[in-house]
């Protein structure tokens, strides 16, 4: 896995709420049988119109976005545990998602992939929102190893949670494969139990 | 110290905890499908990392596979190779399979129950979020990522930090005609999409007690809905009847012993809950969902609330073609799909089969029932539902995922309303620009007679 320390960077701000895996990546794409190339398909039926044109109203494509920063709405990644919507995220060039709420399954899968969720408050989201909204260039920089974000030149920041396991995994690239093959002696004990 | 059933099962697989970090737990059954194992296998392979306990793993091929014309090759390229890798990664690792067209075949939370190999106090886990629906045993059972999928090739284990315990109890007597389907979205439509976020839940009170074992999976397969990664409800004489002679099921004395094990699974009086909800059974009625999340439910006979101002829920109604404040009855509805993981077992097409006998489905309706698995096809057809379902028009497909999410050929055209006992009704779920209402079987059944919504209150006898 890749590791994580710090990035600074613009955004792109995706407002809607409750984003689930299914808009992240519809489940046609989902038969391919390796990790590559699920970007192309990221958002496929938000960034194209009905008619097959390109949505220019869409986060995605609004050229005054850019960055690998995704700012979104409460509960990002709900429903389907497809970690195909990780890989895209990724494939795509994102690398932290910033909202003020995750789903369970979702949270764990970018963790596993090196895609790092900070979860704020939702008066951070807020003014986070605003501040990109006034200038779409605005840069944030995230820190891991202070667990901060803090949004550049301004007065906003804010400490954010993670498990201290999982930063350590983050911070050196090391998976939970690693571990758990490293633990196989206790849990053949236990099974023997 | 007093327990609860969720401490219980997950205290007994505990391996070992890192100091401030998550705990090493163990897992009983892992069951995989064709989409979200194959790259587990290749990571695990590239690593040179064995698989460490291949009998503890059960695949099935459901979400990808044709629900007709099983018999000949798959049309589509991506999908046939995705079955073929599935197969060739079980047969080089020693897993059993149950392909296309075998008699233990279909979707991988029928399955599992109907063949014995889910039972109480075990941890089950599936590169599929609604294996929650095994909870239903009392088995701490959830969904993955396929990165933990590898991890459990791997290590027959996961780390995971203990999720907060809920409890939702629901008491009192279900009206006539208010199915578990109904009870879950009821539920689900009072607490919100994300109130279950970092819980496991436990189903309790009169309503659950009284439930068949096809109900309780119904109920708990929805847990995920409300953001909890997995429901529970306590094994009783329901479940121990459920699981005997079945398949995989322990027999004989063993299965006596079992069931004493079984019997002090139950949550102790008094434990403690981190968080608690009650609700009255009488308060429920038939349900229905007009947006874009589970969450965006209300009773069949009421309104689409008149006060929403969040861009999020006006985008769902935008897309779903509703008013606020409108009334779904009369609604005509062009395609109906009875299945999915949720509500494809035999009993659901008992249900849908004993309002539809002797009548027709209206001529503008597309009607799909998909089995959830090969029994519960031959289930159908040996009880002569078959019959009564051809007789009305419906089709009956062969068994798998289908239309919830519509990966196979099975999808709603855009811009059309379906009327769904699947689970989710997320833009597209069920193919693109499509449009997803769910509902239990009976409203769905009811629904394809009529060609339209109605207060199925009003036809029950």
């Amino acid at each position: 896995m890749k590791k994580f320390t710090t990035l600074v960077s613009s955004a792109v701000l995706l407002v809607n709420e409750n984003i689930d895996t299914d808009q992240i990546i519809p489940a046609r794409f989902l038969k391919a049988t390796d990790r590559d190339g699920f970007g192309v398909n990221l958002f496929r039926d938000w960034k194209f119109q009905k008619n097959g044109e390109i949505n220019k109203e869409f986060a995605l494509n609004n050229p005054n976005y850019s960055g690998s920063i995704l700012v979104s709405g409460n509960n990002f990644g709900c429903g389907s545990s497809r970690e195909h919507a990780a890989w895209a995220l990724s494939d795509y060039g994102f690398k932290v998602i910033v909202s003020s709420f995750f789903a369970d399954i979702f949270k764990g899968n970018a963790l596993n992939n090196g895609l790092l969720p900070v979860q704020v408050s939702e008066v951070f989201l807020k003014a986070l929102f605003q501040k990109i909204k006034d200038n779409p260039k605005t840069e944030i920089e995230i820190n891991l190893i202070d667990q901060n974000i803090y949004v550049k030149d301004t007065e906003l920041s804010e400490e954010f949670e993670i498990d201290a396991y999982k930063k350590t995994c983050l911070l050196n690239g090391y998976d939970d494969i690693d571990f758990l093959v490293a633990s196989i002696n206790k849990i053949e004990a236990f099974e023997a139990q | 110290m007093k327990k609860t059933l969720f401490d219980k099962v997950w205290d007994a697989h505990v391996v070992d905890s890192i100091e401030n970090g998550p705990q090493v737990l163990y897992i009983d059954k892992h069951l995989i499908h064709e989409v979200t194992s194959p790259q587990a296998f290749r990571e695990l392979e590239e690593r040179g990392i064995p698989i460490l306990r291949p009998n503890q793993i059960v695949a099935t091929a459901d979400h990808n596979t044709p629900t007709t014309n099983q018999h000949l090759p798959i049309k589509d390229a991506l999908s046939r190779n995705q079955l073929n890798e599935l197969s060739a990664n079980c047969l080089k690792n020693g897993i059993t399979l149950y392909e296309l067209g075998h008699k233990n075949n279909g979707i991988v939370h029928v399955i599992a129950p109907e063949l014995g190999i889910t039972q109480p106090g075990m941890t089950i886990v599936c590169g599929d979020s609604h294996t929650s629906t095994h909870g239903a045993f009392g088995a701490i059972a959830f969904g993955i990522g396929t990165s933990q999928v590898a991890q459990v090739f791997a290590s027959q284990c996961l780390l995971l930090a203990k999720p907060k315990s809920l409890r939702v109890a629901v008491n009192g007597t279900l009206k006539n005609g208010v199915l578990p389907k109904d009870v879950i979205l009821y539920i689900i439509a009072q607490l919100g999409t994300n109130a279950g976020t970092g819980y496991f839940c436990e189903y309790a009170g009169d309503v659950f007690k009284n439930m068949s074992m096809e109900g309780r999976m119904t109920v708990c397969n929805m847990s995920i809905e409300m953001g909890a990664r997995g429901g529970m409800i306590a094994p009783d004489d329901i479940t121990f009847e459920y699981i005997k002679d079945r398949e995989f099921a322990p027999s004989g004395a063993e299965f006596d012993e079992k069931v004493k094990d079984w019997k002090t699974l139950p949550t102790d009086t008094g434990a403690k809950f981190d968080q608690e909800f009650h609700f009255e059974a009488a308060d429920i009625e038939p349900m229905i969902t007009y947006g874009t999340n589970p969450g965006m439910g209300i009773k069949i006979t009421g309104r689409i609330p008149n006060n929403i101002t969040d861009a999020s829920t006006k985008k769902s109604l935008a897309y779903m073609g509703f008013e606020q404040g409108e009334s779904l009855i009369n609604k005509p509805i062009n395609f109906v799909f009875i299945g999915s993981c949720t509500n494809s077992r035999i009993e659901d097409f008992r249900t849908a089969a004993s309002f539809i006998k002797g009548k027709r489905k209206a001529k503008n309706v597309t009607a799909w029932l998909v089995p959830g698995s090969k029994r519960v096809e031959s289930q159908i057809i040996d009880e002569g539902l078959k019959d009564i379902f051809e007789e009305a028009g419906f089709e009956l497909r062969q068994p798998g995922c289908s239309a919830c999410l519509a990966m196979n050929d099975d999808k709603i055209p855009q811009g059309e309303y379906c009327v769904s006992t699947s689970n989710r009704n997320f833009e597209g779920r069920q193919g693109q620009g499509s449009r997803t209402i769910l509902a239990s079987p009976l409203v769905a059944a009811a629904t394809a007679i009529e060609g339209r919504i109605i207060d199925i209150t009003k036809h029950l006898n």
